[in-house]
């Protein structure tokens, strides 16, 4: 039982918790994609932007921690996704802009987004060192043990960010999901993203749908970093790590199509989760049962952890050659 | 025209006086040593700017395909490390290398045999399971093999191959691994091979890291041979000089060569394809094709150009890799520089790697100063300093991407434009 216990929590929940943190990311990838037209590399770095929005006001109102007894980065987290929206327009403004209204091809928008990216990373690096740092600043991290009825058992561990994460996610699509289907800018998005020039010829103001888009994406990045920070540390270079996953999750699920970037933020959080699984613990109360001529490996992983960038990628790959619009049909790019 | 003229040679000018006092200010062995680098990165540089400014392709992860080259370049010129092959190690790699043949030649027949009439139900899961197989078998065949030949040997050592050889071999295989990434991705949109340009430069270093036996991972090879006499027989200027006429040899060679491609039909069809795919598609040119051809070609020149730093560093260390360093760096010298014309190119390369050098001690030096005064005035205790310092490079050469695009996109030396009568 103590394997199956063990599955849980480092496959299913920590499947999970990956997996929402790649949703919301390709979720604002995709829908910069669909409006604007262009991979846009700098959103790991919104991410990154956010938590540290996030550790500068939790370092700035300790006292919230014991008032409300919740960490003082989740309850000013909309705060933080406010800051970082602003940030993104305000970064379009200044780069993506100019360029867009030039009339330049889509790869000069990639490579000015490239640009971005290296000038939030120096930047956040050049203010806040390079070190890891925990954003529960003046409270601790709640961690909950839930009991599993069998002998022996361990417990399913379950910390407090998690809960908070999974919350999240869920208020974010269902708004996301209302906003889309049921306001007029909302609407105005899903026309600009299927046909720009219709939605132009109709009077839809593209500033404002481009403005919107920014604002989704930017808060979404923001909650993703600051609750990820919140589980396990601030790093200044957690936007490393992430750019791969997000882009292939936006494309598995088909690029323009938030729910389908919700769909493949799961499915590469998970299979990520479950390729470094090793697999030899799941399988150890049957070893007695096995003939002897059969040994188990102790390491039993599709792929060791160090590998773990292959996985989004050979998962990108394959889509890209067998079904380039994605699962859920996106536009072909 | 007589203008462009005047404006490259004031450039260049311009150029050579701040070398020369680069090298009174830090010494004559240094500053050929900087000189040689620069030159290395113009043939990095050289081969960007035919698939940016030629084809308009986005390859953001040179990175990987100089890191390849270097592997290569390293296992080929290395002295032969005798122990291993004496050991059990070469049976135990022929065997998983015989598995991955076997294997790789099992999944294609059987990913293709819908030619033969295997209907394509049975035979997609089929070379599904032949390529799990295969994967099982080859990565339960090296892994012992891994583990013997670090043990009894330390990790497979060189072939003792000459150096030129191992730079032309370092060129091959960059090209045939941009040919795999672009069969995959050149039919798509060109972000698309952004993305994937950059996830192959993680696992090319994740693989370089990872696989001691291979490569020694973070332990280092060293010191790689050098294709000219090295310092400790013709001393550090002479034999850092003798590098350099190699390298500007290389660069002289890919330049005319490229130049009078530029000016053939087929730089004439690469630059329509670049500016309207729709029209050269129309005009009956495969432009899949096409942009494929110059993407390995420009890869094998990166490749080139990486084998030529790795062996003049003389140091194989696969953590030296930096997307910094070795993909946006290179990205800064072509926009800079002018893209698609490769004159700019090699400018750009010398004068933003000679900036480059000379930042480190300039950041390092700000720090210090700012430090300091913040110590004084504000009683700031500043952690960390040095690493941040050169943070403060990250955010120049960001910042240097965005202002070239939009203030300069044409470059320092523009790309001539072509008019035929």
């Amino acid at each position: 039982m103590s394997e199956l216990v063990f599955f849980i929590n480092y496959v299913v929940i920590g499947g999970v918790v990956i997996s929402s943190v790649y949703a919301m990311g390709a979720i604002g990838v995709t829908l910069v994609f669909a409006i604007l037209r262009f991979a846009h590399f700098a959103h790991a770095d919104l991410m990154t932007a956010g938590a540290m929005f996030s550790l500068v006001l939790a370092v700035t109102f300790p006292g919230i921690d014991a008032a409300t007894g919740l960490p003082a980065a989740f309850v000013l987290l909309p705060v933080a996704m406010a800051l970082t929206a602003v940030l993104a327009i305000g970064l379009d403004r200044a780069f993506y802009r100019p360029l867009r209204l030039a009339g330049v091809r889509s790869v000069v928008l990639v490579m000015a987004s490239i640009g971005v990216t290296l000038m939030l990373q120096g930047a956040i690096r050049l203010f806040a060192g390079i070190h890891a740092r925990p954003l529960y600043v003046a409270s601790r991290k709640d961690v909950y043990r839930i009991p599993v009825p069998f002998e022996g058992a361990r417990d399913i561990v379950i910390t407090e960010p998690q809960i908070m994460l999974v919350a999240t996610i869920t208020v974010a699509v269902i708004a996301l999901h209302l906003f889309l289907t049921r306001t007029r800018i909302g609407k105005a998005m899903r026309a600009m993203s299927d046909n720009p020039d219709l939605a132009r010829i109709s009077g839809i103001n593209s500033e404002h749908v481009v403005w919107a888009t920014w604002i989704i994406g930017g808060a979404l990045a923001a909650a993703a970093g600051t609750l990820l920070s919140l589980d396990v540390a601030l790093k200044p270079d957690l936007s490393f790590n992430l750019l791969l996953p997000i882009f292939a999750a936006a494309i598995v699920g088909g690029v323009g199509k938030p729910y389908g970037a919700l769909v493949g933020g799961f499915l590469v959080g998970f299979a990520e989760s479950l390729a470094v699984f090793n697999w030899s613990i799941l399988l150890r109360p049957i070893t007695p049962l096995l003939p002897e001529w059969i040994e188990i490996p102790r390491q039993l992983a599709v792929v060791s952890t160090e590998y773990k960038i292959v996985v989004p990628f050979f998962i990108l790959v394959a889509v890209l050659v067998w079904r380039p619009t994605g699962v859920f049909r996106g536009r072909i790019l | 025209m007589q203008s462009g003229v005047w404006r490259n040679v004031f450039l260049f000018v311009c150029l050579a006086a701040f070398v020369l006092i680069i090298f009174r200010l830090l010494g004559t062995a240094y500053g050929v040593r900087m000189l040689v680098e620069a030159s290395c990165y113009a043939i990095l540089a050289l081969g960007l700017t035919i698939q940016w400014g030629y084809a308009g392709l986005f390859n953001a992860g040179v990175m990987g395909f100089i890191a390849a080259a270097a592997f290569v370049t390293m296992f080929l010129t290395f002295p032969v490390n005798v122990a291993f092959w004496h050991s059990d190690g070469p049976a135990l790699l022929a065997r998983a290398l015989g598995y991955l043949l076997v294997g790789a030649a099992a999944t294609v027949l059987l990913a293709r045999s819908r030619r033969w009439g295997v209907p394509g139900l049975l035979a997609t899961p089929a070379a599904v399971v032949a390529a799990i197989i295969t994967y099982i078998a080859v990565t339960n065949a090296v892994e012992p093999a891994a583990a013997h030949i670090v043990a009894a040997s330390g990790f497979v050592g060189g072939l003792g191959l000459p150096v030129v050889l191992g730079w032309l071999a370092g060129a091959f295989v960059a090209g045939c691994l941009a040919w795999v990434i672009g069969r995959i991705c050149l039919g798509l949109q060109s972000d698309y091979l952004a993305i994937a340009t950059l996830g192959i430069a993680e696992i090319v270093k994740a693989v370089l890291k990872n696989e001691e036996w291979l490569t020694r991972g973070v332990l280092t090879v060293s010191p790689l041979p050098w294709p000219v006499p090295g310092p400790h027989e013709l001393g550090f200027v002479l034999s850092r000089a003798a590098y350099l006429s190699l390298t500007a040899i290389i660069i002289v060679l890919i330049y005319v060569l490229l130049e009078r491609a530029w000016h053939a039909p087929w730089g004439r069809m690469m630059r329509a394809i670049r500016d309207n795919a729709t029209a050269a598609e129309a005009m009956g040119k495969d432009v899949n094709a096409r942009r494929l051809e110059i993407f390995v070609l420009g890869n094998a020149i990166i490749g080139l150009g990486g084998a030529a730093l790795v062996s003049f560093a003389g140091i194989f260390d696969p953590q030296s890799f930096t997307p910094l360093n070795h993909t946006f760096l290179i990205w800064v010298m072509v926009i800079l520089g002018g893209a698609g014309n490769n004159l700019g190119a090699i400018f750009g390369a010398l004068f933003v790697y000679c900036i480059w050098v000379m930042s480190e001690p300039a950041a390092l030096f700000l720090f210090d100063a700012a430090g300091n005064w913040g110590q004084e005035v504000f009683g700031w205790e500043p952690s960390d300093l040095q690493s941040r310092a050169l943070q403060m490079r990250v955010f120049v050469i960001g910042l240097t991407i965005s202002l070239v695009l939009r203030f300069a996109p044409r470059g320092l030396i523009p790309e001539k434009v072509v008019r035929d009568e």
